[in-house]
């Protein structure tokens, strides 16, 4: 079950034509799908797609009454290899995931994939994460297209142009028999909007229909002679047939004058921002009425070098606002002007800066001091002028405001596993840790800061591999479960029982693609009705080899989790040493625990409900807890004591009583402030009236020793 | 209270800035507050009013208790689609909110906060970030520097906790922001249609209105700047407050001492006061006894020392340190605080249990070897001390996690018979030590009370450093000495104060002693240079 929850939403997916849709872009692209006769859709989630499979995953129904197969796919490179499936048949399929992260993984089976070429339309829908709350590398799935000669759609982002941008990019794959990536920007995805729907469509072939008459074609495998055969194809067929349906079906757009002296050429992601930039600067209105002639490149590759020229001609100066690096596009503009000889003067990075999102002041900046030079009788004369007042004060809070970055949830169950490992780091010493993708990355930062190396999904293992014969200190691995089901096994578990690894592995087994949005995978422990669940890692690496293998079922028992470790990092077993720490994520275990808790407390049933706090009185304010913890419901707060210097720990409302206080404190013997109290909803009569008689032989005592003292405030 | 109007004509092109007609809202959160919610809010709010609207968020990793934006644009609905931005831009945010403090901080170093144009409403609540939490000392950001910035930055905002409001009224702070942005008038919207959007999401509905409304009303009558102060958790009144109760010999006896309080200099009797009661609640009046004649005795040295002219700081400081080292954290004071009359009760309160819930209570300890030879008459423990083998001993059979139910008999007998132990304390090791450790430290910070007022008040300061239980106190233990060593390497300068109160604050900055590793390697460079000269 993942995070969101789209049941609701997905309704909206079944009105036609003559309705207006109105939702969130991931949701429009879904609906674009169907309208379009999509016959089979998978993907592998990560923002900023998550919610599309997700949409996808709730939608399965609707896609089903349609005849449209939906894979959750196990990997990137399962997705597109799923693209082969429009290979031989007429039959349009979609995947998504995100870039380039995701088009990493896919590579291998997207170059085969381009190589042969599709005869049903083949879309890849990429969520690329570049800019602000970003998680990856910050690079562009842009090559890619490049050199597989796969067309790259990057559509302005509203409604309209996107769900149009899915029907185009069906039709120009097949029109040029080529694959087509369309790129939609993390805020895209997200958007709220509306569009016109139309009625949807179910495939004219379905995959079930294809299956009961194969068919085969020796010439689109990627073999000798025909690869040699495809790398022409490429260029003498396909990129032709693309251009001219680009160019008739004016896929890149020109707004503004027809003629001026100055033009802007822009990816059509970028459309909203260079709009707002000439908005600001009195060049736009509302509506993006502009009057500087725009040239929007909703198809980022190919080059239409014709179109491009013509709109060249006749201007003095052009600008290309392309984001990040390499300058792709302005290295591709830059041959064709070279190529015709055109006397434009040309500007691209360098007014743009080289890496960066591109934000709403970057582009205005960047817009502001291309005209500044090339047409300074356009701008405002507050704009022209070099004199202009500097921008608006801003507060040096550079040393109060702390960093907030991402941690690990109220509750999670991978806190305690990262608070053994710093226990036995100084028990043992420091190790070499490597990382891997998922919520357990977050040990890098405080308070944990453990693990040095994060070299892609599922490789958490694998990227210790030079260390594997050991020494005086086995090196340790993180991977999630998610990881391992992506790759881990293969790259990261079979790779070291081959090699006879000796490092230290430690699988976090949450019970989700938890990350990611909390998305089911191989060893959930849920029933999923359409997927097969409940596969144990345990099995999967006794399986494949390895004979050390630790099962542990409570990772909040950071005792056993420390005493494990250790074991690991001593014993004198040879090969692989695998610790499986299973606990489910507290995020998804609240959202499937809470309403059932209410019913049955509402129901009159004896639930517990365990919460932790702090003896304000005990704590002396050290903080050590903190240290082996980042809680975000283990906090501080002022005592009021005019003799203590430094805040108490104290724990708010939000403690969802998961453990890893009480047995850190113990486990670590850091102090005693800690307690765990458990609310008893509806006790019984029996447990009422015990309850009753200790409450009051306590209070005797209580009473007995405090006739002997003094007593302060017990109001 | 000004009122968002748009503009009477639409700008258009050729005018200053045509997107002054489009209203730009961006609402800074930390993961996990529900900014969604908030956001979609605001967006039907918008489309129910005859608004274009377009809201984006950036979802994703941040969304896991890091900092997070969301963004929202209208104008109203005409015949042709606007063009909206899909990110705040600096100097262009027409409302900000934030859910928090600190995030208000974050919004205007972003530049999304300008003069005369941005109208602020948020939340003075802190969620501290985990940098704050680690520092072994206090590492609160300023919440002051923050309103303070506000304050100068954005004449007119709302700023009050809706935090408190929310959990009141048992609900999420994105009801009480959008009762906020309601009353604040920013929005050319009707409180009225506010509400009718929280209604139609549909749950908790009730409780969403109750905050809502709260937050409308504070909002409404002008929270802009006034009693708006930044708060963490109600920092609960200090336990021992006010006058004690108990048997009339007792009483008696508690008068005597209050009456020798009256001996101490004026600047230090309210701090007196405060460790008295400390003191005597730790032990008994015997030991509030000594504490006074200790004071006194400082008080006096004080007084020869010119303490008058610096306001009898010595005997202040002296006060509320001395206080703390005698009431040191042994295990019978534990065990008392953990069966103390009252306790249970406030742990129901914490609980929000009513009479028809039992409330169970496990508290989690640890002793090891050292905690329990501490516990023995000093001349055994010192005997045991010094055998490895009888500590490996001990240790084995004690060194492990205990779970104790405090709320049953057996378990709350077990500590309350361990707190009984407090009549015999002054005989044990723990005390013998404590007094040795006391005494050094007293010694030394007099000493230098005639040549240099300042860094005997600051000597005395080190002992801030004394706090945890085990491993940490001992770690806290090693800081002591070792500030104490540097503040000897200095003694003498000019700066000798300043220079000590720095290796305390450094020693204060990291658990390992970095930054005071630092701090000494420094003083180490000073000290040839000043030998030589």
């Amino acid at each position: 079950m993942a995070e969101r929850s789209f049941k609701k939403e997905v309704q909206q997916l079944r009105i036609g034509a003559g309705e207006t849709f109105a939702g969130e872009g991931i949701l429009a692209i879904t609906k674009a799908l169907l309208e379009n006769g999509v016959g089979y859709v998978g993907g592998y989630q990560g923002a900023p797609i998550s919610h599309l499979m997700d949409v996808l995953a709730d939608a399965e129904e609707i896609l089903g009454e349609l005849g449209v197969r939906f894979e959750a796919s196990a990997s990137e490179a399962a997705a597109t290899a799923m693209l082969a499936a429009s290979v031989h048949y007429p039959i349009r399929g979609a995947v998504t995931y995100k870039g380039p992260v995701g088009v990493n993984v896919a590579s291998d089976a997207l170059a085969n994939l381009a190589s042969g070429g599709v005869t049903g339309g083949a879309l890849i829908i990429v969520g690329e994460d570049y800019g602000e709350g970003s998680s990856i590398m910050q690079e562009r799935s842009h090559a890619f297209a490049m050199k597989s000669s796969v067309w790259l759609l990057d559509p302005r982002p509203n409604l309209p142009s996107i769900t149009e941008a899915v029907r185009h990019g069906f039709e120009l794959s097949e029109a040029s028999n080529t694959p087509v990536m369309m790129i939609v920007r993390i805020r895209a995805c997200h958007l709220e909007g509306e569009f016109e729907a139309k009625d949807n469509v179910a495939p004219p072939l379905s995959v079930r229909e294809a299956l009961a008459n194969p068919r085969r074609d020796t010439s689109r495998i990627v073999l000798p002679p025909y690869s040699y055969r495809h790398e022409a194809e490429k260029m003498t067929h396909r990129l032709p047939a693309a251009l001219d349906y680009i160019r008739e079906h004016k896929l890149n757009e020109v707004f503004g004058p027809e003629t001026g002296k100055v033009g802007l050429v822009l990816q059509g992601g970028h459309y909203n921002g260079v709009i707002r930039a000439l908005q600001r600067l009195g060049l736009a209105d509302v509506h993006g009425d502009t009057d500087v002639p725009l040239y929007v490149m909703n198809v980022c590759w190919p080059i239409v070098e014709d179109e491009f020229l013509s709109f060249c001609e006749g201007k003095e100066s052009v600008l290309l606002i392309e984001e990040g690096g390499p300058e792709f596009i302005e290295q591709s503009l830059r041959a064709a002007l070279h190529r015709a000889k055109a006397p434009v003067n040309f500007s691209g990075k360098g007014i743009v800066p080289p890496v960066g999102e591109l934000t709403g002041e970057v582009l205005r900046d960047s817009i502001r001091d291309f005209l500044v030079q090339a047409a300074p009788e356009m701008l405002q004369p507050a704009d022209r002028s070099p004199n202009r007042p500097g921008p608006s004060e801003v507060p040096d809070l550079g040393d109060v405001v702390p960093a907030r970055p991402p941690s690990f949830c109220t509750g999670c169950p991978e806190r305690p596993i990262f608070a053994a490992m710093k226990l036995v780091e100084g028990d043992l010493g420091p190790r070499q840790v490597a990382s891997d993708i998922g919520c357990h990355l977050f040990s890098t930062m405080p308070p944990f800061e453990i693990g040095g190396t994060t070299m892609g999904f599922g490789l958490g293992g694998a990227s210790n591999a030079a260390f594997g014969e050991g020494g005086d200190k086995r090196s340790i691995s993180v991977i999630g479960d998610g990881g391992f089901w992506h790759n881990g096994l293969n790259s990261s578990i079979t790779n070291a029982v081959f090699n006879k690894d000796d490092g230290v592995t430690i699988i976090v087994d949450n019970f989700y693609s938890a990350a990611t949005g909390g998305q089911d995978n191989l060893s959930s422990r849920a029933n999923n009705p359409t997927k097969s669940t409940q596969h144990s890692i345990q099995k999967a690496l006794k399986g494949v080899g390895v004979d050390w293998v630790r099962q542990i079922d409570r990772t909040y028992d950071v005792g056993k989790v420390r005493e494990t470790l250790n074991e690991a990092l001593t014993t004198d077993h040879k090969g692989p040493k695998v610790i499986v720490a299973s606990s489910e994520c507290m995020l998804n275990r609240q959202r499937r625990e809470r309403p059932q808790m209410a019913r049955a407390i509402s129901e009159g049933r004896r639930i517990e409900k365990p919460k932790f706090g702090i003896d304000e009185d005990i704590c002396t304010g050290d903080h050590a807890c903190m240290r082996l913890s980042g809680c975000p419901s283990l906090t501080l707060k002022q005592t009021g004591d005019p003799l203590r210097d430094d805040p108490v720990a104290h724990i708010d409302q939000s403690c969802v009583g998961c453990g890893n206080c009480g047995e850190v404190a113990d486990t670590a013997a850091l102090c005693p402030s800690f307690y765990r109290a458990d609310l008893v909803h509806n006790p019984g009569r029996w447990e009422r009236r015990i309850a009753g008689w200790r409450r009051r032989a306590i209070g005797w005592l209580q009473a007995r020793r405090d006739r002997k003292r003094l007593v302060w405030g017990q109001a | 209270m000004k009122e968002f109007r748009l503009p009477d004509d639409l700008p258009g092109k050729g005018g200053p800035d045509a997107a002054q007609g489009i209203i730009k809202l961006a609402s800074l959160a930390v993961g996990g507050q529900g900014g969604g919610v908030l956001n979609g809010w605001i967006v039907d709010l918008a489309r129910q009013n005859g608004y274009a609207v377009q809201a984006t968020s950036v979802a994703g990793v941040a969304q896991r208790t890091g900092a997070t934006v969301y963004y929202v644009e209208m104008t109203p609905r005409s015949d042709r689609q606007p063009v909206f931005a899909l990110a705040p831009s600096e100097d262009d945010v027409d409302i900000l909110l934030a859910a928090e403090l600190m995030e208000a901080g974050r919004a205007m170093m972003r530049r999304f906060v300008t003069a005369g144009k941005t109208r602020v409403i948020a939340s003075t609540h802190r969620q501290l970030a985990t940098v704050e939490k680690v520092v072994p000392g206090d590492g609160i950001a300023a919440s002051d520097e923050v309103m303070k910035a506000l304050d100068s930055l954005a004449s007119d905002y709302v700023a009050f906790d809706m935090q408190t409001i929310a959990e009141e009224e048992g609900t999420v702070i994105s009801a009480a922001l959008f009762g906020a942005l309601a009353g604040s008038g920013a929005l050319p919207f009707e409180a009225e249609s506010f509400r009718d959007t929280v209604r139609r999401s549909g749950r908790g509905v009730e409780r969403s209105l109750a905050a809502f409304d709260r937050a409308y009303e504070i909002a409404a009558q002008g929270a802009a700047g006034e009693g708006a102060t930044a708060r963490l958790p109600e920092p609960a009144a200090p336990a021992r407050d006010g006058a004690p109760s108990g048997a009339a010999a007792l009483m008696r006896g508690w008068a005597d001492l209050e009456a020798r309080l009256e001996n101490l200099p004026d600047g230090a009797r309210e701090m007196a006061r405060a460790g008295l009661v400390k003191v005597v609640a730790f032990q008994d009046l015997r030991y509030g006894a000594d504490y006074l004649d200790r004071l006194e005795a400082l008080a006096a040295k004080d007084e020869a020392a010119g303490g008058a002219r610096h306001g009898q700081d010595f005997t202040a400081t002296a006060a509320k340190y001395l206080a703390n080292a005698m009431s040191y954290d042994d295990i019978i004071r534990v065990a008392d605080a953990k069966t103390s009359q009252g306790r249970f009760g406030r742990i129901e309160a914490e609980m929000r249990a009513g009479p028809d819930h039992l409330v169970r209570v496990t508290e989690y300890t640890h002793p090891g070897a050292p905690e329990i030879i501490s516990l023995m008459p000093a001349p055994l423990g010192r005997w045991t001390e010094r055998r490895g083998w009888a500590v490996r001993g001990i240790d084995r059979l004690v060194n492990r996690g205990r779970h104790i139910r405090t709320d049953r008999l057996g378990g709350f007998l077990s500590l309350y018979c361990l707190a009984g132990l407090r009549r015999w304390r002054r005989a044990l090791l723990r005390h013998e030590t404590e007094m040795t450790h006391i005494h050094a430290w007293l010694e030394l910070a007099v000493s230098r009370l005639p040549h240099d007022y300042d860094h005997a008040v600051q000597t005395l300061c080190i002992r801030r450093l004394v706090k945890g239980y085990s491993d940490t106190h001992a770690r806290g233990l090693s800081k002591f000495d070792r500030v104490m060593e540097g503040s000897a390497l200095v003694e003498g300068r000019e700066d000798a104060a300043e220079w000590t109160r720095r290796l305390i604050n450094a020693a204060l900055k990291d658990p390992d002693g970095k930054a005071l590793d630092g701090a000494l390697d420094t003083i180490a460079t000073m000290i040839p240079a000043r030998r030589l000269a």
